[in-house]
């Protein structure tokens, strides 16, 4: 999580559209978790196929940028186009016989909650600086307070209070900025 | 607008917080890297229309061809190079 957290959803598309390489970077970033999410906790998607989604899913959006009509929807757009990447990879995956007849089972509730984490993380980018830093390490990349402290120079032992604090700031930042849009069904 | 103070709290702050773990390393720097690929094999799809003889080194090897050139042929740069190439 190093991206510049000031550059709209908007502004990071608009300059993909001119061919800016460092905002196809900040793109990809921003939402990779998102998309990896999706394939993984909402579809449970096997590593192999979510990869594969996952790949597609960004070369469909390096490709039809273009068609985007409103550049701050990136975010929904990239949701629904994840969304039904997934469905298709199940739907092809399963013997031609059961295609027409198994449906897709409905993971609502788990996309909900990547919908709700993006929010939160989005959040976190908005407060930056050591508190996205010190959150980021201990809950999304599992690392020890030891791990973190040596990283970002901080007595180990003053880690477990920062993540107190931090996580304090966190749902202030939360109730004081409305969620991101939603994505739409699809 | 979501109120994560009284609908969460704390403990549901932090399991959101896990929800997005980072997608493998490769997986990013495989999609970082797409436009500027695709630029490289549009450019050699370009010199092969006009020089039999690199088309002809496409065509009998894609791989080494592509290597050669200087572009690593992953399993979706061969499948995009021979889609470009069929065209």
């Amino acid at each position: 999580m190093t991206e510049v957290p000031e550059l709209t959803d908007g502004r990071i598309v608009a300059r993909c559209r001119t061919g800016d390489p460092e905002a196809w970077a900040l793109l990809v970033e921003r939402f990779s978790r998102y998309v990896y999410a999706i394939c993984i906790r909402g579809f449970r998607l096997p590593a192999e196929d979510a990869e594969d989604v996952f790949q597609d899913v960004f070369a469909k959006t390096y490709e039809q940028l273009g068609r985007l009509r409103d550049d701050s929807a990136i975010r929904p757009w990239i949701g629904q186009l994840t969304r039904r990447t997934c469905i298709d990879r199940l739907r092809s995956s399963r013997p031609e016989a059961d295609a027409d007849q198994a449906e897709i089972a409905d993971p609502a509730d788990a996309l909900a909650e990547v919908e709700q984490a993006l929010d939160v993380q989005q959040a976190l980018q908005s407060l930056g600086g050591p508190c996205q830093e010190v959150l980021d390490r201990f809950f999304a990349r599992d690392e020890s307070y030891r791990t973190i402290g040596a990283a970002l120079d901080l007595p180990a032992g003053t880690i477990a209070s920062r993540i107190s604090r931090c996580l304090d700031k966190l749902k202030l930042e939360l109730e004081d900025s409305p969620p991101a849009a939603r994505p739409v069904d699809g | 607008m979501t109120n994560y103070e009284t609908t969460y709290g704390i403990a549901k702050l932090a399991h959101l917080l896990a929800v997005l773990r980072p997608a493998p390393a490769g997986w990013s720097e495989a999609a970082t890297e797409l436009p500027r690929l695709r630029g490289e094999l549009q450019d050699l799809v370009a010199r092969a229309e006009r020089d039999a003889e690199l088309r002809a080194r496409l065509e009998s090897d894609l791989e080494s061809a592509l290597a050669e050139s200087g572009i690593r042929p992953t399993p979706r740069i061969l499948a995009e190079a021979r889609r470009r190439l069929g065209s």
